[in-house]
């Protein structure tokens, strides 16, 4: 594996006495996508929440590209290049899906443009917000209020959002949770194509069949310990992984 | 005109002005109920900069506007600290602290008030609340204000799409102060006498009941509510004594039918015939 786009060194964090995450070391290939997979309360979205700055590690440290991310605030870390949706999803309530795709967006253009209307300030965003809301299909929804929307296509416009901003890397927290076995194949397309233009992206996912057709590389999280990686067939049939976790329910 | 409804359109842009300033800042998900003392700073520093070095009104509010505005920033870092009903009772403490400094400020006359200011016209009240109402407006097309929406709905997720939800709070707060500012200006050279008295906590409540009934999730709602605010009670005068209190159920009645307030987006839809979403 070369340098890893995002490294993890002995990532550690706790809450009260319990440790969420023990010494957590990892790394995310460029243009990949890789899952992290582990039981309820594993620590996977902590692991989300450190990595984009929401908490704080105990020890332990983040690098995206090398650079350290410990300590910045959130949406510095957002503006080095790392975009996340969230597993109980946060979309703007009072917000159409259009803003939710102009909303995200970096800066290119000086402040006082940015006052002014977005088609004369900002021209360059709204093309953006268009690919993206054709690329996941959201044209015909433009104007309607996000949080209106099924709890699919919900989902799409948080992907979306999370996209506009023109990450380095991609997080996705159950990206195809409470979606049938059709919208998560068509997820999982999505995903392919995106991995095709040289996104990297790093989901966490309960849904295997999907974890397994999709990713390239996974992690198992048990209890804060990274208790298994490797390629799905390779995890698929580690026995540490099977006891605590496949081994429960299949 | 008559003098008497002059008078009534100036109070009218004066309060649209001071209810534009809380809904700046609200628009961030912020109340503040100490607007009035930003008011009270732009009508002192003004009189001042008029009557004392006699500088023209116009560059006079420009300067009050900036002052205030700084100030504005100065409080908005500690209100970040404070949510909900503990920032509006913080910055009604603010208020109050500025209302008595005033008292308390023998250069600028104390509770015996200050005078001696030129008058203005209706229409010079209303280039500026006009104009600040139209930019406004404008603005609310941007990625600025898209930026403070969703600072509104949910800081977190703001923060962590991107958003420095620091600097958009604050300057929030410099702004809505600064516009309070230009209102105080005006209406210390409306009045062409001010004193603290002028710049209390009824008058912060003004503003923010005018946000909320227009509606407070745009900028125009805030010309409704200031119009309603000054001419209802006006028109009320037949049942003499009883008006406020008929004002006062109006209000009640209005906003138990529209909690977002007499207009908002979607009635703005509907009026402007535009496709409505299916």
């Amino acid at each position: 594996m070369s340098a890893p786009l995002l490294q993890l060194s002995e990532v550690t964090k706790s809450f009260g006495g319990i440790h969420a995450l023990s010494a957590v070391t990892s790394g995310v290939p460029e243009g990949k996508i890789v899952g992290i997979i582990g039981p309820n309360g594993a620590g996977k979205t902590t692991l989300f929440n450190v990595i984009t700055g929401a908490y704080r590690a105990d020890s332990g440290v983040v690098r995206l590209n090398g650079t350290a991310l410990n300590g910045l605030p959130p949406h510095q870390i957002a503006r080095e290049g790392i975009a996340r949706t969230f597993q109980n999803i946060r979309l703007f309530p009072s917000m159409t899906v259009w803003e939710h795709l102009l909303v995200a967006q970096p800066h290119r253009e000086s402040w006082w443009r940015r006052l002014l209307p977005v088609g004369w300030g900002d021209p360059a965003a709204q093309v953006r917000a268009v690919e993206v809301m054709e690329f996941f299909g959201l044209t015909d929804l433009r104007d309607r209020p996000a949080k209106s929307l099924p709890y699919g296509m919900q989902r799409r416009v948080e992907m979306a959002r999370a996209l506009t901003a023109r990450p380095k890397l991609l997080l996705l927290d159950e990206p195809v949770a409470g979606m049938n076995h059709d919208e998560a194949e068509e997820v999982r397309q999505l995903m392919l194509k995106l991995r095709a233009t040289g996104l990297t992206i790093l989901l966490i996912e309960h849904d295997m069949n999907f974890v397994m057709r999709l990713c390239d590389y996974l992690y198992v999280l048990d209890f804060g310990v990274l208790i298994a990686e490797g390629a799905p067939s390779e995890v698929r049939t580690n026995p540490r992984v099977l006891d605590a976790y496949l081994g429960k329910d299949e | 005109m008559s003098t008497y409804y002059a008078s009534l359109f100036a109070e009218a842009g004066i309060l649209l002005l001071g209810a534009l300033s809380v809904y700046i800042i609200l628009a961030t998900g912020q109340l503040s109920l100490g607007n009035a003392a930003f008011m009270a700073i732009g009508a002192y520093l003004s009189s001042y900069l008029t009557v004392e070095l006699g500088m023209p009104i116009t560059p006079a509010l420009i300067v009050s506007a900036i002052a205030a505005g700084t100030i504005g920033v100065i409080v908005g870092f500690p209100a970040l600290r404070l949510k909900g009903i503990y920032l509006a009772m913080a910055t009604l403490g603010f208020g109050e602290m500025i209302r008595s400094f005033f008292i308390n400020f023998p250069a600028m006359g104390g509770s015996g008030g200050f005078h001696g200011m030129a008058h203005i016209s209706v229409g010079y009240i209303w280039a500026w609340a006009g104009g600040i109402l139209v930019v406004l407006i404008l603005v609310e097309r941007s990625r600025v204000w898209l930026e403070m929406q969703a600072v509104h709905d949910d800081e977190t997720a703001a923060g962590l799409v991107g958003l420095n939800t620091v600097a958009i709070k604050v300057g929030a707060f410099g702004i809505g102060a600064a516009v309070a500012a230009i209102s105080g200006g005006l209406f210390a050279h409306h009045h062409v006498y001010i004193e603290p008295a002028n710049f209390g906590f009824e008058r912060s409540i003004d503003f923010v009941l005018a946000t909320i009934l227009g509606g407070s999730t745009l900028g125009l709602g805030s010309l409704i509510g200031a119009i309603l605010l000054v001419f209802l009670p006006e028109f009320l005068r037949p049942i003499a004594d009883w008006r406020l209190a008929a004002f006062g159920t109006l209000l009640i009645l209005v906003l138990l039918v529209r909690r977002q307030g007499i207009v908002d987006r979607t009635l703005l839809r509907g009026l402007t015939f535009r496709k409505a979403a299916s």
